[in-house]
C-alpha cells in the first residue's frame, strides 16, 4: 500500500516535470512579451520586472499590419480547411463503402506524401507557383494549405466512415435513400463529431503553418508567422516584440482549441458512433 | 406482394474472373405470392449471401432475379421495394424511434400525415408506441428488434428480408418474436424470405425452406416434407433434434433386408424399391432418435430391432435421451421416460418399418424416395 502511495506521487512529480519542460517556452514567451526590449535582452534571465504593455503597443499599432496578416492567417485557414473537408468527404467516403483492390494502396500512398520534408517539393512548387503568378497569392497560398491537409483529412475522415457500421448504410440504401441521401442523411451526422475534429486539427496546423508563407508570400498573402518573423529583421532583434507578436498569433487558436478540447478529445479517441 | 424468382443465381467473389468454389451456385427458386421462405444450412452455406442478393447489396456473377415479374438483376437496392430486417438491427442511431421508422417514407416524399398514420399504425400492431421519441441507445435489444421490424412494415414493401433478426436475442424473447414474426406474416401476407441457421426456427416459421451447403442447395420443401423425405444423409442430419442416426447395413438377397453387427432391419414398402438391384451392396440406415422405441423381451423377433448397451443416459422430464453403443456405433434414442434405464445395461431398441430412411453409402442420397413432384 505504502509502496504504491509512493510510486503515485513519483510518477505526478514525473508528470509535472514533462509538463512544465513543455510549457516553458510558451510560460518565457508570455513573459517577454510584458517585458521592455531591455528586460528581454537581458543576460541574466529576469524573472521580477516591471510589466509593461509597450510591446503589444507596438506590434498591435498602425504600421505593424497585423490586422492584415490575421486577415490572411483566418482566410487561408478557414477556407483551407473547408475546401480540405469537401474534398476529404467524398474521398473518404468512397474509399470507406466502396473499397476496390487499390483502396488501401491509395490510402497509404496518399498519407506516404507526408513523409516528404516539404523543403524536399520546395523548388518545384515554387517554380510552379511563380509561373502560375500565384507566389504572394492568398488563394494560392490557401490551395497550398489544403493540399498540405488533405491526405491527414482523408485518413480521419476514412477512420471515423469505417467506425460506421455497414449495415447502417446498406439499410439507408434498402429504405431508398441515392448515395447522397444516406451520405447526407446518415454517414454525416454520424461521423460529425470525428470530422469536426479533423476539421479543427486541419485548421490549427493551416493557422500555425509558416514554412510554405515564409518562403510563398512576401507582403499582400502573408500570414501572421511572416509578421513574427518580420521582427528580426535588418534593423536588429526584438524580443519583446516577437513575444509580443507570437502571442497575439497564439492566443486565437489556443482559445479555440479550449472550447473546442472536449470535442476534439471526444473526436480523436472514440469511434464516432459508440 | 409479389412472387420472387431466383434463376440459375450464381455469386462467385473472384471478381470479373471467377475463381474458387462459388458462394452460391445455381440457385433455383419460384415463390409462391405471400409464401414464407426460409434459408438455412450452417455458417458460409450462402443463405445471407442469397438473400443479399435478392436485396441487391450483392451483384449476381450469373443468373436473374424477378420481383413481381419485374427483372431487378441490375436494379439498385433501392429500387426493387423491398424491406429488410438486419441481423443487427442496423437501426440509425442518431434518429429517433419515429425518424428511423420513418426515414422511408420522408425519402419517398410522402405527405406528412400519412407518413405520421403509418408510423403510428405500425408501432401500435408491434406495441412499440411508448418508444416513439427515443433514440436507439436508450431501447433494449427486444425493443430494438422491433423497431427494425417497424421500419421494414412501414414501408409496405413487396418482399420482406430477414437477416437472423432473433439471433442476438435471449432465448425467451426468441421464441416470443417468433410468434410475432409469424402473425405479423399472416396479416401483411408479404412475401417473406428469412434467413437462419437454427433449424427449429426454419421448421416453426417456414411455409418453405431451402437448405443449404457450400452454397449449393440440397433440399427445397415444407417442413414435413424435409421431416419425413430428406433428400441426403445432410439434410437429415440438420433437420431434427437430436440429430438422425446412421447405421451402415448390408443389403440381403432379398432387397428388402438389412443387416449390421448388433442391429438388423427391414426396408418398409415405401422405401424398398431404392434397394433393388443392391443385394450384399452397403447402404446407410437412417433412423431418428424419438422413432425408436424401448424393445421388450417379447419383442427379439422383430423385424426391425437394435441390441447395445446403455451409454449415457440423459433425463428431460417428459422424455429421456439414451444413447446406446451398438456394435461400436452411438446412437441415440429418445425414449418415453417412465422406462428406467440404467447405464451400462444392456438395452433392445426398434422402431416401425415406414420410419427408416436409406441413403446411398458413399454419395449420401436417399434411396427410394417417391418422385419429386
Amino acid at each position: 500500500m505504502k509502496t504504491r502511495r509512493t510510486s503515485h506521487v513519483l510518477l505526478s512529480l514525473l508528470a509535472y516535470a514533462v509538463a512544465l519542460v513543455m510549457f516553458f517556452p510558451i510560460l518565457w514567451m508570455l513573459l517577454t512579451a510584458f517585458k521592455t526590449e531591455q528586460d528581454a535582452f537581458s543576460i541574466t534571465p529576469q524573472l521580477a520586472f516591471a510589466p509593461t504593455l509597450e510591446s503589444f503597443r507596438t506590434a498591435l499599432e498602425q504600421g505593424s499590419g497585423y490586422w492584415h496578416y490575421a486577415f490572411n492567417s483566418l482566410f487561408s485557414a478557414v477556407v483551407s480547411t473547408l475546401a480540405g473537408l469537401l474534398l476529404a468527404v467524398p474521398a473518404a467516403y468512397a474509399m470507406a463503402f466502396y473499397p476496390s483492390r487499390r483502396t488501401d494502396f491509395t490510402l497509404v500512398w496518399m498519407v506516404s506524401t507526408k513523409f516528404i520534408p516539404a523543403v524536399g517539393v520546395l523548388i518545384p512548387i515554387f517554380l510552379v507557383y511563380k509561373n502560375l503568378r500565384l507566389l504572394d497569392n492568398l488563394w494560392g497560398l490557401t490551395a497550398l494549405f489544403t493540399a498540405m491537409n488533405l491526405p491527414l483529412l482523408v485518413w480521419m475522415a476514412y477512420s471515423y466512415f469505417k467506425d460506421i457500421p455497414r449495415d447502417i448504410v446498406e439499410a439507408s440504401a434498402i429504405d431508398g435513400a441515392a448515395t447522397v441521401q444516406t451520405m447526407w442523411r446518415v454517414v454525416l451526422p454520424l461521423a460529425l463529431p470525428g470530422l469536426a475534429s479533423a476539421g479543427l486539427l486541419a485548421l490549427i496546423l493551416a493557422w500555425n503553418e509558416s514554412f510554405w508563407s515564409l518562403t510563398m508570400t512576401d507582403h499582400k498573402a502573408a500570414t501572421l508567422a511572416v509578421y513574427i518573423a518580420s521582427f528580426k529583421s535588418a534593423e536588429g532583434l526584438f524580443w519583446a516584440k516577437m513575444s509580443a507578436a507570437s502571442v497575439l498569433t497564439v492566443t486565437p487558436i489556443v482559445v479555440l482549441g479550449w472550447f473546442a478540447q472536449r470535442q476534439m478529445v471526444r473526436g480523436l479517441t472514440f469511434g464516432a458512433v459508440k | 406482394m409479389a412472387i420472387v424468382e431466383l434463376k440459375n443465381v450464381v455469386k462467385n467473389y473472384g471478381g470479373r474472373k471467377a475463381q474458387g468454389p462459388n458462394a452460391v451456385d445455381d440457385f433455383n427458386l419460384t415463390t409462391r405470392d405471400g409464401e414464407f421462405v426460409v434459408l438455412v444450412g450452417p455458417s458460409g452455406c450462402g443463405k445471407t449471401t442469397t438473400m443479399r442478393m435478392i436485396a441487391g447489396l450483392e451483384d449476381l456473377s450469373a443468373g436473374s432475379i424477378r420481383i413481381g415479374g419485374r427483372d431487378v438483376s441490375d436494379v439498385a437496392p433501392r429500387d426493387r421495394d423491398i424491406a429488410m430486417v438486419f441481423q443487427s438491427y442496423a437501426l440509425y442511431p442518431h434518429m429517433t424511434v419515429f425518424g428511423n421508422m420513418a426515414f422511408a417514407l420522408r425519402l419517398k416524399k410522402l405527405p406528412q400525415a400519412e407518413i405520421e398514420k403509418r408510423v403510428r399504425e405500425a408501432a401500435r400492431m408491434l406495441d412499440i408506441e411508448h418508444l416513439l421519441e427515443r433514440k436507439p441507445r436508450a431501447l433494449s435489444g427486444g425493443q430494438r428488434q422491433r423497431v427494425a421490424l417497424g421500419r421494414a412494415i412501414v414501408r409496405q414493401p413487396q418482399v420482406f428480408l430477414m437477416d437472423e433478426p432473433l439471433s442476438n436475442l435471449d432465448a425467451k424473447l426468441r421464441v416470443e418474436t417468433r410468434a410475432q414474426i409469424i402473425k405479423l406474416h399472416r396479416s401483411l401476407g408479404v412475401t417473406t424470405f428469412y434467413v437462419t441457421h437454427d433449424q427449429v426456427e426454419a421448421m416453426t416459421m417456414g411455409q418453405r425452406i431451402v437448405v443449404m451447403l457450400d452454397g449449393n442447395v440440397q433440399q427445397i420443401a415444407t417442413p414435413h416434407e424435409l421431416y419425413a423425405q430428406p433428400v441426403n444423409t445432410f439434410v437429415a442430419g440438420f433437420i431434427g433434434t437430436p440429430s438422425m442416426n446412421f447405421l451402415p447395413a448390408t443389403v440381403g438377397d432379398d432387397a428388402r433386408s438389412l443387416q449390421g453387427e448388433g442391429y438388423r432391419f427391414r426396408a418398409g414398402d415405401a422405401r424398398a424399391a431404392g434397394l433393388a438391384g443392391k443385394a450384399g451392396a452397403t447402404v446407410l440406415v437412417g433412423v431418428r432418435p424419438e422413432h425408436l422405441k424401448w424393445c421388450g423381451s417379447g419383442d427379439a423377433q422383430a423385424a426391425n430391432h437394435l441390441a447395445g448397451k446403455v451409454d449415457v443416459v440423459e433425463p428431460l422430464g417428459s422424455t429421456t435421451m439414451v444413447q446406446v453403443d451398438v456394435g461400436g456405433q452411438r446412437i441415440t434414442a429418445q425414449l418415453d421416460s417412465a422406462i428406467a434405464v440404467e447405464m451400462g445395461q444392456p438395452i433392445a431398441l426398434t422402431c416401425a418399418a415406414d420410419v427408416l430412411h436409406l441413403f446411398d453409402a458413399q454419395t449420401g442420397q436417399a434411396l427410394g424416395l417417391p418422385a419429386q413432384a
